[in-house]
């Protein structure tokens, strides 16, 4: 969520069970305005929290130009010192969904390490060869963020406008859902790059509008009809709140016929793999 | 003659003109649909109603009037029709909780009340970080003050949120009035009565199954059930009683992983299936969270004065508040686990926390089988379940899955000595408990699951069972072959004509060999 926001809108996502403390709220206000100015980002957002045995990562995430390619993310400790995390690229995630298992520790240099025997030729008294795939636990962490950020962000429709060039951008005319609207799943969208597009026949994307409609819509999600996500009234039924069963912990408000929107990851970082068993 | 001819004509030509006057006036502007002859009529009723002073200096101004209030008149036939949102249909509900009773004397709140000090409780948690928001707070202790009032409940507190995928439950723990006894209404207890079976010349094969005995449910008050558990959607919204657990809910709640939906008498479709619906599972689930993560300060709770002998099987049950209590310091609190302790009675295996033995059951039986919990067959005395004793404290919490059972910290690190101590569970993730000095509180806001490690794995159907236990009656045998029916002929002919010599042949029947 922007940090200029975040003073009222931890109130709107506490149903969820977690929030800040005023310590860290205070802590968090001032060291994002100074990280906004020394990383020259456009917008800083707090991203979240992820819970570990020993310590709890806070997450924050810098926006540049092009709001969906010019992502930085940083994590601390105590809301005051920030550290960047690597971009994650393809064989980092891989390394890490074999390696990485169980809660996060708390610690960045944590090691976890996974051994597979290879026995190449497919004899059976062939030569074993152990792989050792290590990785630590920062890359877990930026793998993590990045995967949420994928499969989970969650953005109102109309609220992000592609430019013919491209960039993606805030559309500063976006006046909120109405209230009939807030209520289907269809009008939430996906802050990731789309990949079912192309699969909507002509007759669909006849009533799209290509400026607004570049991302995916939250209603084909798998398991389809709104299983892996929970949309609900919160705070006397003023706000919507979508709550994401995949990840359990991501959290979206939006309050209807105003441009208050914003997500929040606090969580354990772990996907709920057992969600076909679980609706 | 000529004159009124004339005159005639005149007259005729200046009503033709008029009339032809009168139908350009009726003509309808293209622009604005008004015509001049309807707008002159109308302005001229005004001037007659108002009687303006100086009428001919006003009378542009009048006209504009007139016709500015045709446009309104056209705008105003379609309305919108103000929807009522969900918010307002809410705080209408919502306004109860904020009307205070006239009478409520002013002496009587001071005394003990059932309720905690709810902005104390609010505070600290927001502290430790957890909590519903400031006002979601509040109106949930206003709820809760409502459920109080209505039900004349000794004590009652938040026990915290569990989340739906359509809505959430709010839930408060309570103890049961006195003299409580449990509703038979909803009970599933059907007892199998097998119908009469009518078909006494082929009665069909009796099944040999016989249900494992079902460990009876715990009493009010006691065990599981030892509080009652109130949920509302929405706090305004009418509170709704839990019904009380059963061991077999407990034991099935422990094998199934389901989300809540939110709505109370969703069925539970699950493999194994799960005994209940959506408030049973939900009841089970309580009791769960409850039995593992309630947790005290060590020493704010000691050992009931009741216990006689102690014996070793029987576990402590009560516990009551020391008064001699002074506060563990926060920094003690917040490193070593040992300081605190449960203060609810671990769930045996077995559902419930006092361990029921089964096998004193077979004299019901009319098949002896004497089926305990355990594996023994016989009716041998079944090993007691013992769970750890009341009162232990959390750093004897076994580690399970790779994983240390709790994570503590203080809940500020740089003003640490008004700080609180914050515990956190691993196993219920959504468990939280504060303690600072006397105060302490615990609460679950969560989805209501166990930490489940690296997947669930649902289990697996058993396998199918024999039909009928084989007996020499049905099992199939070789025929004989040729040679072998013949030996057996031989063999019984000669039998029969040896007893023929000894019978000293008094009958003349001829025994007739049929083959």
């Amino acid at each position: 969520m922007d940090s200029n926001s975040l003073f009222y809108s931890l109130e709107l996502v506490a149903g969820s069970g977690n929030t800040l403390n005023v310590e860290k709220r205070t802590a968090l206000q001032t060291s994002l305005v100074i990280l906004k100015k020394n990383y020259k980002f456009h917008r800083v957002l707090f991203w979240g929290k992820i819970l570990g045995l020993k310590e709890d990562y806070f997450i924050a995430q810098g926006r540049g130009e092009d709001e969906m390619k010019d992502k930085k993310t940083l994590y601390s400790f105590n809301c005051m010192d920030w550290m960047l995390l690597a971009p994650a690229t393809d064989s980092v995630i891989e390394e890490v969904s074999k390696t990485a298992k169980g809660s996060f520790v708390g610690d960045p240099s944590y090691v976890y390490e996974h051994v597979e025997i290879h026995r190449p030729g497919g004899r059976d008294d062939a030569i074993q060869e152990e792989v050792v795939t290590k990785v630590n636990e920062e890359s877990r962490l930026a793998v993590t963020v990045h995967q949420i950020d994928e499969e989970a962000s969650v953005v109102p429709r109309g609220a992000y406008l592609k430019s013919p060039h491209g960039l993606v951008q805030i559309n500063r005319s976006f006046g909120g859902l109405s209230h009939s609207e807030a209520g289907k799943l269809d009008n939430f969208l996906h802050f990731s790059k789309a990949k079912n597009l192309k699969k909507k026949s002509i007759l669909e994307m006849g009533d799209l509008n290509p400026a607004i409609d570049f991302l995916d819509v939250l209603s084909d999600d798998i398991p389809k009809g709104e299983g892996s996500w929970s949309l609900q009234l919160e705070c006397a039924s003023r706000v919507l709140v979508l709550r994401s069963l995949l990840w359990p912990g991501l959290t979206f408000f939006h309050l209807p016929t105003t441009p208050q929107h914003g997500h929040i990851y606090i969580g354990d970082g772990r996907k709920n793999l057992d969600l076909p068993f679980m609706i | 003659m000529e004159s009124t001819d004339g005159n005639d004509a005149k007259s005729e030509q200046r009503l033709k003109s008029a009339a032809v006057l009168k139908s350009f006036m009726l003509k309808s502007s293209t622009e604005s649909k008004l015509n001049l002859y309807d707008h002159l009529s109308r302005v001229l009723m005004k001037v007659m109603d108002e009687h303006p002073d100086n009428a001919v200096d006003v009378i542009e101004d009048v006209s504009r009037e007139v016709k500015r209030g045709l446009f309104e008149d056209k705008q105003s036939t379609l309305r919108d029709l103000p929807q009522t949102t969900a918010a307002e249909l809410l705080a209408e509900q919502q306004r109860l909780l904020f009307s205070r009773p006239e009478e409520a004397d002013q002496e009587e709140e001071l005394m003990d009340t059932p309720l905690p000090n709810v902005s104390e409780v609010a505070f600290y948690l927001e502290q430790a970080g957890v909590g519903l928001g400031r006002e979601e707070m509040q109106r949930v202790f206003l709820a809760l003050k409502q459920l109080v009032e209505s039900q004349g409940l000794p004590r009652c507190r938040l026990w915290g949120k569990i989340l739906g995928t359509e809505s959430s439950y709010i839930v408060a723990e309570a103890e049961y009035r006195e003299g409580e006894e449990e509703e038979e209404s909803t009970e599933e207890a059907a007892e199998d009565e097998e119908r009469d079976v009518e078909k006494e010349i082929n009665p069909l094969p009796q099944s040999a199954y016989r249900p494992p005995p079902t460990v009876p449910k715990e009493a009010l008050g006691t065990g599981a059930n030892k509080f009652a558990f109130y949920v509302c959607k929405e706090p305004g919204l009418p509170w709704v009683k839990l019904p009380s657990v059963s061991p077999a809910q407990i034991t099935g709640a422990r094998q199934i992983r389901k989300f809540f939906t939110g709505t109370l008498d969703t069925p539970i479709v699950s493999y194994p299936p799960f005994p209940g619906n959506e408030a049973n599972y939900l009841r089970a689930q309580i009791a769960r969270i409850s039995a593992g993560t309630q947790v005290s300060p060590q020493g704010f709770y000691q050992a009931g004065e009741e216990e006689g002998d102690e014996e070793d099987e029987a576990p402590r049950d009560s516990f009551e508040v020391n008064p001699d209590f002074e506060g563990v310091p926060v920094a003690e609190m917040a490193e070593s686990l040992s300081t605190w302790v449960h203060h609810v009675q671990h769930i045996l295996q077995q559902g419930c926390c006092t361990w029921v033995n089964l096998a004193v059951k077979p004299e019901d039986d009319s098949n002896e089988e004497g089926e305990g919990e355990e594996k023994e067959e016989e009716p041998d005395e079944p090993e007691p379940e013992v769970g750890p004793p009341l009162l232990t404290p959390l750093s004897q919490d076994a580690e399970m899955l790779n994983i240390p059972p709790w994570t503590s910290k203080m809940s500020s690190v740089l003003t640490s000595q008004h700080a609180l101590a914050v515990l956190r569970s691993n196993l219920w993730p959504g468990a939280y408990s504060y303690a600072s000095g006397k105060k302490f509180e615990n609460i679950y806001v969560g989805w209501g699951l166990k930490y489940s490690g690296e997947g669930f794995s649902q289990a697996v159907p058993p396998l199918p069972q024999k039909e009928y236990p084989s007996g020499p009656e049905i099992t199939e045998a070789l025929d004989p072959s040729v040679e072998e029916e013949q030996v057996l002929k031989e063999a019984l002919e000669e039998e029969q004509a040896a007893q023929e010599e000894k019978d000293d042949t008094d009958d003349p029947e001829e025994e007739d060999d049929d083959d």
